[in-house]
């Protein structure tokens, strides 16, 4: 390789390192120092330590956890049932297209959408209370994270659409048909065949929507500000100033923790993906 | 939005288009009830809210049906110069991170094949790094930085986010980009032009760029998507961008009016990516139609 | 003991099976035989239940088994690739028609492993399809479909996907597998040369018909249509004129004319004649020259371009060749009958 080659990605490398190498920078040096500038680990020591930290930590977990699990299980019925359809046909263009917005760039709308639906003044709400249930009789409110976790389920259940779909385009016609051929049924197909060929890429993605929870904040935030108690809103505070004076470095000890986390959700989707492509060549 | 935002699924999805499927013959079967039962689930929780956030949006802050939330665009200043923010950090975003990415992805396909594997990783960084720690860290800069960064950089919404928007949108692009230059056969188109005698200008400027044209526009497409819709950073740095003005005027006002604005936002980002899926399967159809 | 009964499929506008009526003996080897789009898949599909027709039944030992389901019919089915199931190991593939018949795992093991042996690929039954080339996964695909024991073997294009060398020895092997069965077989390919080589009988499918069932020789040297005679190997066709007498007058010579009904007597016709049914005669003075000679390993072709313009194809044992292009030489018509195809087609039935 000649020196000259490596001139055409300068460019590239120096502005991932500006705006991407700084900002990160600044997060891990901020939650590894104290204010007077010296190495210590007693920001993040101040994170577990804090029950409110921990209770965000939990609550972001249970969150992602029971996100990923019903987008997983809808995601994939939505994508089998769609993929069993006409391929290039209209439904899976304007189901592609759908999915595509609610899972990427849904944020803020949904936010809102959900609460001109089941907020206190909601639509469904309202309709609800005509025929007699009112929603909000119990503890639910539209804030809590019942609330919020039914919002992120419609970004969750798009995005495992998506993830999927290319998977279960990928199995084979002559699988079945060879199946049937000798003496399975549909059943026994699906049990011996396509759920273990399914398995590693479904494992795979809910991992991804993990993560997808686990980092999602601006849904949250349209809904209900830095309210909630999950991590993302503890950042938010932590750095606003909403908290006590000088929690920055905590919120920066968040921060890199959440970056741990996400860190080891990558690297387990990335071994099962392993698997996953050495069966499917 | 998140972790998923900058989906790298996004881009291969979009813009590499679904993988050429045998034609099965079209036999017109009665649908199975799984497929039905799932559907019906899926237009309720679904079409529900949307159809619900429609019926809202026509609630007036006069209590009376009609299109007058949907005006605020025009009428809100406040709405209307943060969408016109928020615009401008897309178009600007989205230019500048075609411009960083197209010849980076064409010089490593060309010149250091061997850097692929390090590239598709730090790609991936920014889907890593959740946007709320990302804006933490930005908040750290912008609070430890000398005083001409502080002015350069973070006075105006123009300025402070769009770089890092370009960060944000790295990842989908740069696959959306990789999967169009992958597609073409890069090698062989430049040395031919090269052989016809072309120079690099020239050969970038008509066989290259006319080629990836579908990458790029999906790319663009996504990242202004993004943009728009990116509201952890800017809320938190504190800038007036349209999602952000969004919610403000939700605290304040009449839910109304931002539920209208919402349902534009939807409308406006589906009918992106749905022309795209057009572009996307005419351009599969061409190069086949080419190649035989 | 199979009988496709006036079997119709149509697909919307496309017509895929007009009417077919194929009976196959017990033990026979069936080769169906044509272009993409010619409706021999369908065909076999519908025999292995994977398609229903529209019209017609399909009877096996005269049962009636057009609405049987396909795990019912106790057929092998090889199709074309990638069949075999990723998630599963060389032998649990083979034992999988087994399983499902509740067989117990240690017979239903071991009766795959005896099947791996028989198409002599015992070495792989621990890997996993991906790690095998693609004549050792047809095999496995072979051996699997075998392990059932069924009735009828069905084998969809199995060697199109293969190189050639592989292709070659590997229909050899399904030949030979088939005979010391005993097993009624369905075989498809587009491939003339497999269907000649391997079948008991070809049938030759166009536009959904069966235009000829008959032996490979017989298909070979006595093509009943013009469609069946272009397909099946190389074919010349020579300017003639058709005789009072049913008989075509082509280089200089008279030929019987198998096929003379319709076409009237004094018509220009064209005579359709296989290579290897015309000869070269070394002529200085002759009327063609040699233009073009291809070796063919065992065969040479020569093209000869006649004076007239008309390019002739002469095929001959390599021994025997010595002309090269340049030489002027003369032809001798060798067969005694030819099938004619009229100059200006009749409009199609």
């Amino acid at each position: 390789m000649r020196f000259g080659a490596w001139v055409g990605v300068v460019p590239f490398a120096l502005y991932v390192l500006v705006f991407l190498g700084l900002p990160l920078y600044m997060v891990i040096h901020g939650a590894l120092t104290t204010d007077a500038g010296h190495f210590t680990f007693s920001n993040f020591k101040a994170t577990f330590d804090s029950p409110a930290y921990r209770s965000a930590f939990k609550n972001s977990v249970i969150l992602s956890v029971w996100t990923s699990l019903v987008g997983a299980v809808f995601g994939v019925w939505l994508a089998a049932a769609v993929v069993a359809g006409r391929p290039g046909g209209m439904l899976r263009r304007i189901v592609s297209s759908a999915s595509g917005v609610f899972a990427y760039f849904a944020g803020v709308p949904l936010a809102f959408a959900w609460v001109a639906t089941l907020g206190a003044e909601g639509v469904v709400t309202v309709l609800l209370k005509d025929i007699g249930i009112n929603l909000y009789a119990g503890s639910f409110t539209i804030s809590s994270l019942l609330g919020v976790g039914l919002a992120y389920v419609y970004f969750q259940v798009p995005l495992m659409v998506i993830l999927i779909t290319p998977a279960v385009e990928g199995l084979r016609p002559q699988w079945q048909e060879a199946a049937l051929g000798l003496g399975a049924t549909k059943l026994r197909y699906l049990r011996h065949v396509a759920v273990p060929v399914l398995a590693p890429s479904v494992i795979g993605a809910t991992l991804i929507l993990f993560g997808n929870a686990f980092s999602a904040y601006a849904t949250a935030l349209a809904l209900v500000g830095s309210t909630l108690n999950i991590v993302p809103a503890q950042i938010d505070d932590a750095i606003n100033g909403n908290v006590l004076v000088n929690a920055d470095r905590l919120g920066l000890a968040l921060g890199v923790e959440m970056i741990i986390v996400i860190v080891v959700v990558m690297v387990c989707y990335w071994l099962v993906q392993q698997r996953a492509r050495r069966w499917l060549q | 939005m998140s972790f998923g935002s900058v989906g790298i699924a996004a881009a291969d999805e979009v813009v590499g288009g679904p993988p050429p499927r045998p034609v099965t013959k079209a036999r017109k079967e009665r649908p199975r009830p799984w497929r039905i039962a799932i559907f019906v689930l899926a237009a309720l929780y679904f079409l529900g809210p949307l159809a619900s956030a429609f019926k809202f949006s026509l609630i007036q802050s006069n209590g009376r049906y009609g299109l007058g939330n949907y005006d605020q665009i025009i009428k809100n200043s406040a709405i209307r110069s943060a969408l016109i923010t928020s615009l401008e950090i897309s178009a600007i975003t989205a230019v500048l991170v075609v411009v960083l990415m197209l010849p980076t992805v064409v010089w490593v396909r060309l010149r250091l094949p061997k850097l692929t594997l390090m590239m598709e990783g730090v790609t991936l960084l920014p889907i890593v790094i959740p946007p709320v720690v990302m804006a933490a860290g930005l908040e750290e800069l912008q609070s430890h930085a000398p005083e001409w960064v502080v002015k350069l950089l973070f006075n105006h919404p123009l300025s402070a986010l769009t770089p890092f928007y370009v960060i944000l949108a790295l990842p989908f692009t740069y696959r959306a980009l990789d999967n169009g230059v992958r597609a073409i056969d890069l090698h062989t188109l430049v040395d031919a032009s090269r052989n016809l005698g072309a120079s690099w200008r020239q050969t970038i400027i008509h066989v290259i760029l006319p080629n990836v044209e579908t990458a790029v526009l999906g790319a663009m497409f996504l990242t202004i998507a993004l943009c728009l819709g990116e509201v952890v950073i800017s809320s938190l740095l504190l800038y007036h961008t349209f999602p952000v003005a969004l919610i403000q005027e939700s605290l304040s006002g009449t839910a109304g009016i931002s539920v209208a604005l919402s349902i534009i936002t939807l409308a406006f980002t589906f009918g992106l990516l749905f022309a795209l899926s057009f572009l996307a399967g005419r351009r599969q159809r061409a190069t086949s139609i080419r190649v035989i | 003991m199979i009988r496709f009964d006036g079997v119709e499929r149509h697909f919307g506008e496309v017509t895929a099976l007009a009417g077919l009526d194929l009976e196959i003996a017990e033990g026979e080897l069936i080769a169906l035989l044509g272009p993409s789009g010619c409706g021999k898949t369908t065909a076999l599909r519908i025999l292995g239940g994977f398609d229903r027709p529209d019209a017609g039944r399909v009877f096996v030992n005269d049962v009636d088994v057009s609405s049987t389901p396909p795990n019912k019919r106790d057929m092998g089915m090889v199709f074309q690739a990638y069949s075999l199931f990723p998630n599963m190991d060389v032998r649990t593939n083979v034992a999988f028609g087994l399983r499902m018949r509740r067989q117990e795992k240690a017979k239903r093991l071991k009766r795959a492993d005896e099947l791996l042996e028989l198409v002599g690929l015992t070495q792989t039954a621990d890997r996993f399809p991906h790690q095998l080339s693609g004549g050792q996964q047809q095999r496995v695909a072979i051996a699997r479909a075998l392990a059932i024991e069924p009735t009828v073997l069905l084998l969809d294009e199995p060697l199109s996907a293969l190189d050639a060398r592989v292709r070659t020895q590997l229909r050899a092997e399904i030949r030979n597998l088939q005979q010391r069965l005993g097993i009624t077989t369905l075989f498809v390919t587009h491939d003339q040369s497999e269907a000649l080589s391997i079948a008991d009988r070809v049938g030759v499918m166009q536009h959904g018909r069966l235009e000829q069932l008959d032996t490979p020789e017989a298909v070979y040297r006595h093509p009943a249509t013009a469609f069946v005679a272009e397909f099946v190997g190389a074919m010349n066709r020579l300017p003639g004129r058709l005789g009072d007498d049913g008989e075509v007058q082509v280089l200089g010579q008279r030929l019987k004319v198998l096929n003379p009904d319709g076409t009237k007597s004094g018509a220009a016709v064209y005579a359709l004649l296989r290579p290897e049914g015309v000869a070269v005669v070394p002529d200085s003075a002759g009327p063609g020259e040699v233009t073009q000679r291809t070796f063919l390993g065992s065969a040479v072709r020569l093209e000869v371009t006649l004076d007239t313009g008309q390019k002739i194809l002469v095929e001959q044992p390599s021994h025997d060749a010595g002309l090269v292009p340049g030489d002027r030489t003369g032809l001798r018509i060798l067969v005694e009958s030819v099938i004619i195809e009229e100059t200006v087609p009749s409009p199609a039935p």
